[in-house]
């Protein structure tokens, strides 16, 4: 049992296929839930799945160009973050509680 | 040992991505993304991401997700949402398909491409004892080398970014809302 622990050492496919998984826990959830705030985090779990599968690739291929696309990654999500909240508190503060069905039409 | 790291950080991540995904109250999401976004730093620190792993750490955890918990707290909106009742009957079924389908083709590409990709980079220097910033310099030599342009571009998306959102976000006074 020990020896077979041992010789499992985690191949690049298994990051891989994680990062999938948590690709598709984040699609569920931008689709299932309502309210915008935590679609916002359900888009920050889809990019995370993003940036491992890039870095995992980087250190697969032998290639620091994944790791660097993984900073600019990051630097987009924060700007998209920052707008994207600046909408949602404009939003919220015309109608206080509402979740993104109630917002559906796009007209303040 | 590698196996270990790999078993409990990818326990944190999927803890972490489902309970943002199931638990009703936005600031347990918020926590529920924290716990992920910890779980994503080790992987990349097992992946020889040193460098990215603090950005992980201080730029997600620390500044994105005190964002998510400060907008929480000024809406107001941190109470219990009722995630029973569904409007649209058949959007939950829907979207757990589309989820397992996007989850299941990747892995499916995944696996079959396994033994097609092969190191054609210059390799990344894994740090050693003494040598421990070779991770940040190879990285600072390629965003500040091959990707300077786009580098500087970010800096005006930044930018753009927090002017916009400043804009968007100010209260208009009622003399300027006659000139528009």
């Amino acid at each position: 049992m020990s020896a077979l622990i041992a010789a499992a050492t985690p191949t690049t496919t298994w990051y891989l296929v994680l990062a999938a998984v948590l690709f598709g826990i984040g699609t569920v959830g931008v689709l299932v839930r309502r309210n915008p705030l935590v679609m916002f985090m359900c888009i920050e779990l889809m990019l995370n799945a993003v940036n491992l599968t890039f870095v995992a690739l980087a250190k697969r291929l032998g290639d620091i160009g994944g790791q660097t696309t993984v900073f600019f990654v990051m630097v987009v999500a924060a700007a998209e973050v920052v707008v994207g909240l600046g909408i949602i508190v404009s939003i919220m503060r015309k109608r206080p509680g509402a979740n993104v069905d109630d917002i559906s039409a796009l007209k303040g | 040992m590698e196996l270990v790291v790999f078993v409990f950080a990818a326990a944190m991540i999927l803890v972490g991505g489902l309970g943002v995904v199931l638990r009703s109250h936005p600031v347990h999401a918020a926590l529920s993304l924290i716990l992920t976004l910890f779980g994503v730093a080790v992987m990349f620190v097992s992946q020889q991401a040193h460098f990215l792993a603090a950005v992980q750490v201080i730029v997600y955890a620390g500044a994105i997700v005190v964002l998510f918990l400060f907008v929480i707290m000024l809406l107001g909106v941190d109470r219990t949402e009722d995630i029973k009742t569904e409007p649209f009957k058949v959007q939950r079924p829907l979207a757990v398909i589309v989820g397992l389908g996007v989850t299941g083709l990747v892995t499916a590409a995944v696996i079959t491409s396994r033994d097609v990709v092969a190191t054609r980079g210059a390799g990344i220097i894994e740090p050693a004892m003494t040598d421990p910033d070779s991770n940040i310099r190879q990285l600072s030599r390629s965003v500040f080398g091959d990707y300077v342009v786009a580098f500087e571009v970010t800096s005006v998306l930044l930018v753009v970014a927090v002017v916009g959102t400043v804009l968007l976000t100010r209260k208009m006074k009622p003399a300027s809302k006659e000139s528009q």
